[in-house]
């Protein structure tokens, strides 16, 4: 799960971890005022989208008077901003985030995340803030410095000086980062980030570390200890067909090919997508309904797959193990007869029950393309879609 | 033979009362009568599904003689009951459970480093199965034939596809695990690689990795140098966009990493058939075989 620039720095605050000043806008009134409030000379306007990279799409921008601010946050919101991250649709601006400009005397880049190799983790530190990080371990690898830590034991001073020593910081930013760090560290086990990165991490005229930026990923698995992160998810953000189907416990990622799938197991959805395009066709989606989907979850699947006009075609990929497939076959024909068959739908049963489950595919009268194997039905999709 | 579960396994099932846990613990009995009692605090000295159902892991150890224990605790306390199975030195763990938090398991995987008797499968996986003697875990037990190939996997359904295809092929099967897709979990690859080459009746392994991680690249160098039976491979996920999580925890590309053709090259430098298809991972392994011969 994502979140907003704006949430991640007031959770920041609340943890002690300093940030420039900034106020939530809605409006381009509400971003004057916001000015006004800051009371400096300059002030930044920023798109809260969930996509990097929005400088480059206009999305970050310095004004240097309450008019100004009022002007271009006018423009901002509502504008649909195009980023390297959000393809070419775009994400339409909803709000604002102004904040307080920074003297910035040198920019680092700092990031904590799980290891999976080491179970421990990872606090990567660098001397190249603002940069992209992938390029500088590519091209500078000494200018990148990573200590692992192991929670069950905790952060150590040894963990912080390895990574001051390395990065050569004065005294005055080393006593700085001693003190940063541990509340980062803390954040991280407390929250159950899964990633956390600051780039960059401004070291100011003033002699103060701060984080302008801030990316933090949270383990969805884990949302459960932490209803006050879970309540910050914004379904503006997100494909509505994703939203639509995390209601139903479905598992869905929206893509944009022709042919929808419906799949039990996330490796056997995965495997599914890519024999799509083997056989010369293009996923519509990524679905997998689990292990011990009900009728009501496939009734669902197939509405959100209807629903999609991209769809010219359904693939319904099932080994059932667990799940039956005479139950599968109720549920995929309930489904069609419920909602009409609008695309042509090839089905491919295998596993436990799968006689009976053909069977019921077979006497229903409705128009459905049986499979014998994946291949088979994924060709027949394919062949059906064009 | 086959490798780490057999006809002389003793399981026992944490979590054994509740819906999931009895569900599976009564088809996996039916399919091999290797379950000795079950675990569920609270509920010691009475009996389930036929079966004595202890308080702690430990008791049902001392009292059974359990050498295996299966986990269907629920997320919030299946580290817990890791740990716990790991204490009483249950040598084959194998956690059902789907969802548990990654930090949660850091101190899990620590507690493993630190035993020399217990083994983890999983977590978030189908289990373990030798076909015919036991079967710890969710798979249909009626889709495997007792063979000559062994199967290792972090996908569940892929883990079935490719036991039908291989007993179709009629080469079955002489162990099949699924080693889960999340961050940080138990046994892998390498391992599991090394026991199956040692196993004299397995003549050939199936490992079915998926994107996300580098192990399936590690398992690949591995395989070059120390593996000399025939192997066969699939990557799931040759067609997932970058930084979407594909249902796994650890099914995600970051960056330039992770991805499936990453997985497939280095998969290929190490000698192992691939298998383009997911329809072909049966005639892979097929094919690795007879080459060798």
């Amino acid at each position: 799960m994502n979140i907003h620039e704006y949430q991640a720095k007031a959770l920041f605050a609340q943890n002690g971890v300093p940030v420039p000043e900034g106020y939530l806008a809605l409006n381009p009134t509400e971003a004057e005022f916001a000015f006004r409030r800051l009371g400096g000379p300059v002030a930044v306007v920023k798109a809260q989208v969930h996509a990097g990279g929005r400088g480059k799409g206009g999305g970050v921008k310095l004004v240097k008077s309450p008019e100004e601010c009022f002007k271009v946050s006018k423009s901002m919101i509502g504008m649909n901003l195009v980023t390297p991250q959000t393809g070419a649709e775009g994400k339409l601006v909803r709000k604002l985030y102004i904040e307080a400009g920074s003297n910035i005397d040198k920019e680092f880049y700092l990031a904590m995340l799980v290891d999976r190799d080491t179970a421990t983790i990872a606090i990567m530190f660098s001397t190249e803030g603002g940069m992209d990080i992938e390029e500088v371990a590519a091209k500078t690898p000494e200018k990148i410095v990573t200590v692992n830590v192991d929670p069950t034991a905790g952060l150590q001073g040894y963990h912080l000086r390895n990574l001051t020593f390395a990065m050569k910081l004065t005294k005055e930013q080393t006593k700085e980062f001693h003190s940063l760090i541990p509340r980062l560290y803390n954040m991280f086990i407390k929250y159950d980030f899964s990633l956390l990165e600051i780039n960059p991490l401004v070291w100011t005229k003033e002699g103060k570390f701060i984080a302008l930026d801030g990316k933090m990923n949270f383990d969805e698995n884990a949302l459960f200890k932490h209803k006050e992160i879970a309540a910050m998810r914004d379904y503006d953000e997100e494909d509505i067909r994703e939203v639509e189907a995390s209601k139903y416990g479905l598992n869905y990622i929206g893509l944009d090919g022709t042919i929808g799938c419906l799949v039990n197991g996330a490796g056997l959805a995965m495997a599914t997508m890519d024999i799509i395009k083997h056989c010369g066709g293009s996923p519509a989606n990524f679905l997998d309904v689990g292990g011990g989907a009900s009728e009501e979850m496939v009734t669902n699947a197939f509405r959100i797959l209807f629903s999609d006009i991209r769809v010219k075609a359904v693939f319904v990929n099932i080994f059932g193990g667990i799940m039956r497939c005479d139950v599968i076959a109720n549920a995929v024909v309930n489904a069609a007869k419920a909602l009409g068959l609008k695309v042509p739908l090839v089905v491919r049963l295998e596993g436990t029950n799968v006689e009976q489950g053909k069977a019921i595919l077979r006497e229903s009268g409705l128009k459905i393309t049986p499979a014998d194997n994946m291949e088979d039905g994924a060709r027949k999709a394919v062949a059906a879609a064009k | 033979m086959s490798i780490i579960v057999g006809k002389n396994t003793k399981v026992i099932t944490q979590g054994i009362t509740g819906k999931s846990g009895e569900f599976h613990t009564k088809l996996s009995h039916e399919y091999a009568p290797r379950f000795v009692g079950g675990v569920t605090p609270g509920k010691g000295g009475t009996s389930h599904i036929g079966l004595p159902v202890f308080d702690t892991v430990k008791e049902a150890r001392e009292k059974t003689g359990a050498n295996a224990s299966m986990i269907f605790v629920p997320p919030p306390f299946a580290a817990d009951a890791i740990l716990e199975a790991i204490a009483a030195e249950i040598e084959t763990i194998v956690c059902i459970t789907e969802g548990i938090p990654v930090l949660d398991m850091i101190p899990v995987k620590k507690a493993l480093d630190r035993s020399n008797r217990s083994k983890l499968i999983g977590p978030n996986c189908p289990g373990i199965i030798t076909p015919g003697e036991c079967k710890i875990g969710i798979m249909p037990g009626h889709i495997h034939k007792r063979g000559r190939i062994g199967i290792i996997s972090k996908s569940g359904t892929l883990t079935y596809e490719s036991v039908g295809q291989t007993t179709a092929l009629g080469l079955g099967q002489t162990t099949c695990i699924g080693i889960g897709g999340d961050p940080i979990g138990g046994m892998s690859y390498i391992e599991l690689l090394q026991m199956f080459e040692e196993d004299p009746e397995t003549e050939g392994i199936i490992m079915i990795g998926e994107i996300g991680g580098d192990l399936e690249i590690r398992a690949a160098e591995f395989v070059k140098g120390n593996i000399k039976k025939p192997v066969a491979g699939f990557i799931a996920g040759q067609t997932a966009p970058k930084g979407k999580r594909m249902g796994h925890a650890g099914a995600i590309i970051s960056g330039s990493h992770g991805t499936a053709s990453e997985k497939m090259d280095a998969m290929r430098a190490a000698g192992i058939t691939v298998a383009e298809s997911p329809g072909d991972i049966g005639k892979a392994i097929a094919t690795a075989l007879s080459k060798k011969r």
